[in-house]
């Protein structure tokens, strides 16, 4: 059983979701990136995502790209993103990589999944790596002990799902719109629908993601998800400060823990 | 299924062995690496374009639009005092550039608009470089009544703003693209994240063989005319076959579309051409065949220009059609398995065969097709006169103009 199972179990336990926040490793900087993860997990980030930026970021919106260019500008090399995991697993955090697959496939897959998981990383969350391409990726994640994270969409046709849910391991990632990220005032209906649909074929955790910036809609999705994803609004906040982290962190995670009854908030 | 007759000439879209595995595999290259948002667009697509590949109805109305609106076939004309500059080879060149919008993007636009209707879609959106594309996509648009959006480096519109006022003409709506390099790559990511937020409603009407299955597969066979007219052309005028099969390759759709006409006929070389910039060796250049490595990049395994972390290193060229970092799969495979050539022009070179060609044959190329035309002088020097070469004249010049006055000093004070 892996540590993110032990995770979800504790939280299922807590009748709470668990809070993942996301940030680009060598935002604003390699060490400002591992300083602000860290401060993600001293205020209740459950999972960490450290994202490893890339030079044609197709799944994100401007925020993220930004910050992946700043990174990249300051010299961000592909391996600082192990100096960050270990950092932040060293700080107590559970930090998973989230990556476009390019620079994984040219680090060479087994090699990275080796790296990853030595500087203590539990999995990769894979947006641009579908479970039909994955083949390399299976076996060296078997090989290495890590999470594979695929994604799901509400466009994923039922076949798909359960062909990506045999493959997953750890959490489910649902994408609740169909668009790039960024923060976004109103979470579209489209998650519980995919959310639904999903727990048909598996009691395996499901993260929703895109689009959340406050404890109200943390709120929201722990009422039907077992993971509720921050990526964008972290994003922001490490922009200014951390103790707007810290704050951001808080309110989000009294929100995770603070399940509305579905259907009340609609 | 209609009642229509078979088309009674080869129309590209039959099955052969050249086809993709059913992943969408040509050897090592191509596949589908995407968002899963993606996923059942392209599985919608796939099943589409089998269906209408074989459909004579769809078939023959293809066939009526390349005939009675584009133009087609298009000429095949020879250029012998062009070729004098060339080691006194036959050069031949199909003549693309004489298609309605001025290059052959129209055959893959025509094909992709139909497909669009056939799906029930209304929106389409599309990236274009040099503009040619975009502009083909707005007519194709304007035509069948479809709603566009095109996607355009903002360094793209600028260097090519005519082509920007021909796109809005037609009706379409272009965004300037301020992210990255500016340049098609950035083009093409910012259409990709326009169509995971729209999907239900667009089409994505690709503008080169690349991309993720059936991308690459549906988009060549759409410019598998130019191959298959260029072939009988040949025979017909030349009274043989080439020796050499020249194609410039930015993603490389005029170079597949004219290169499957002859791949079957081991004795043809493919020889394609890709932008030099400035020389190889400064790094400002968009030699993905020749420089690059395998990667991954808008959805699909090919080679690609790529630095040490797999980030994708910007493409320069002086032809806004070309300077693209990726290149189609299938000319990955090709290139690996020896079947095709590709070697790099440089933008000097290339402005001289523009240059020559205008003044040897009262023809203005396009910037693109010119790298196609000084690897034809190339190998015209190596063959020497007993050479036949066949040219893929993909598009005009009037666009690169702007571009062609600065460089040759043609506009000022005098």
């Amino acid at each position: 059983m892996g540590r993110l199972d032990t995770l979800f179990e504790a939280t299922r336990a807590e009748n709470r979701a668990a809070l993942v926040g996301y940030l680009p490793a060598g935002y604003p900087t390699v060490d400002g990136s591992a300083d602000v993860l860290t401060a993600m997990v001293e205020s209740g980030c459950d999972i960490v995502e450290v994202g490893l930026p890339f030079s044609d970021p197709v799944m994100d919106g401007p925020t993220i790209q930004q910050a992946a260019e700043q990174a990249l500008r300051g010299g961000f090399r592909v391996k600082d993103v192990f100096t960050v995991v270990e950092r932040v697993a060293a700080a107590g955090g559970s930090p998973v990589v989230m990556t476009y697959w390019n620079p994984v496939y040219r680090y060479g897959v087994d090699a990275f999944a080796r790296d990853l998981a030595a500087a203590g990383g539990l999995g990769i969350i894979t947006p641009d790596l579908i479970v039909d391409e994955a083949d390399e990726w299976i076996a060296a994640s078997d090989a290495h002990g890590l999470d594979r994270i695929f994604l799901v969409a509400p466009a994923s046709t039922e076949e798909r799902i359960v062909r990506t849910v045999a493959k997953s391991s750890g959490f489910l990632y649902a994408a609740s719109v169909m668009g790039v990220t960024g923060a976004r005032d109103s979470i579209s209906s489209a998650a519980p629908d995919l959310v639904e649909r999903v727990r048909v074929h598996t009691d395996m955790p499901v993260g929703v993601g895109l689009g959340v910036r406050s404890g109200a809609q943390a709120a929201e999705i722990a009422a039907y998800a077992d993971a509720v994803i921050v990526g964008s609004a972290f994003v922001t906040k490490a922009g200014e400060s951390l103790d707007e982290v810290r704050t951001l962190a808080a309110e989000l995670a009294d929100g995770v823990r603070s399940r509305v009854a579905a259907g009340q908030t609609s | 299924m209609s009642a229509q007759q078979e088309p009674d000439q080869p129309t590209g879209h039959e099955h052969d062995s050249h086809d993709p595995d059913e992943r969408g595999y040509f050897g090592a290259f191509g596949g589908r690496f995407i968002p899963e948002a993606l996923v059942p667009a392209l599985e919608e697509l796939e099943a589409e374009y089998d269906k209408a590949r074989t459909d004579p109805e769809f078939v023959n109305e293809l066939l009526r639009l390349l005939r009675d609106y584009a133009g087609r076939p298009s000429m095949l004309t020879e250029a012998p005092r062009f070729a004098a500059h060339a080691g006194g080879a036959q050069i031949w060149l199909k003549r693309e550039d004489l298609n309605h919008t001025g290059s052959h993007k129209i055959n893959n636009v025509l094909g992709q608009a139909l497909l669009t209707k056939r799906m029930g879609k209304k929106r389409v959106i599309a990236e274009t470089g040099a503009g040619q594309h975009g502009v083909a996509t707005a007519t194709a648009c304007a035509l069948l009544d479809l709603d566009c959006v095109v996607y355009m480096g903002e360094v793209d519109t600028e260097r090519q703003a005519l082509n920007v006022a021909r796109m809005r003409l037609l009706g379409a709506e272009v965004i300037p693209v301020k992210t990255g390099s500016r340049t098609l790559k950035d083009a093409i990511n910012e259409a990709l994240r326009d169509w995971v937020t729209n999907v239900d409603s667009t089409h994505y009407l690709l503008g080169t063989a690349a991309a993720s299955h059936p991308f690459p597969l549906m988009v060549r066979n759409f410019h598998r005319i130019i191959g298959i007219e260029a072939r009988r052309q040949m025979l017909e005028k030349a009274g043989r076959l080439p020796d050499v099969v020249a194609a410039c390759v930015g993603g490389g759709s005029n170079a597949i579309g004219v290169f499957h006409g002859f791949v079957d006929d081991k004795d043809v070389r493919l020889v394609g051409l890709e932008p030099g910039g400035h020389g190889v060796d400064t790094g400002e250049h968009g030699a993905t065949l020749s420089e690059g490595s395998p990667g991954l990049l808008h959805g699909s395994r090919s080679y690609l220009l790529q630095d040490d972390d797999g980030q994708i290193i910007e493409a320069y060229s002086i032809s806004a059609g070309l300077d693209y970092p990726g290149v189609g799969p299938e000319h990955s495979y090709l290139k690996d398995s020896g079947r095709a050539e590709y070697y790099s022009v440089t933008d000097a070179e290339a402005m001289e065969a523009f240059h020559l060609l205008s003044r040897t044959e009262g023809i203005i190329p396009a910037i693109e097709s010119s790298h196609a035309l000084a690897g034809a002088i190339k190998l015209g020097k190596e063959l020497g006169e007993d050479g036949v070469i066949l040219v893929s004249l993909s598009g005009r010049g009037d666009k690169d103009m702007d571009t062609a006055a600065q460089f040759f000093g043609l506009v000022g004070e005098e």
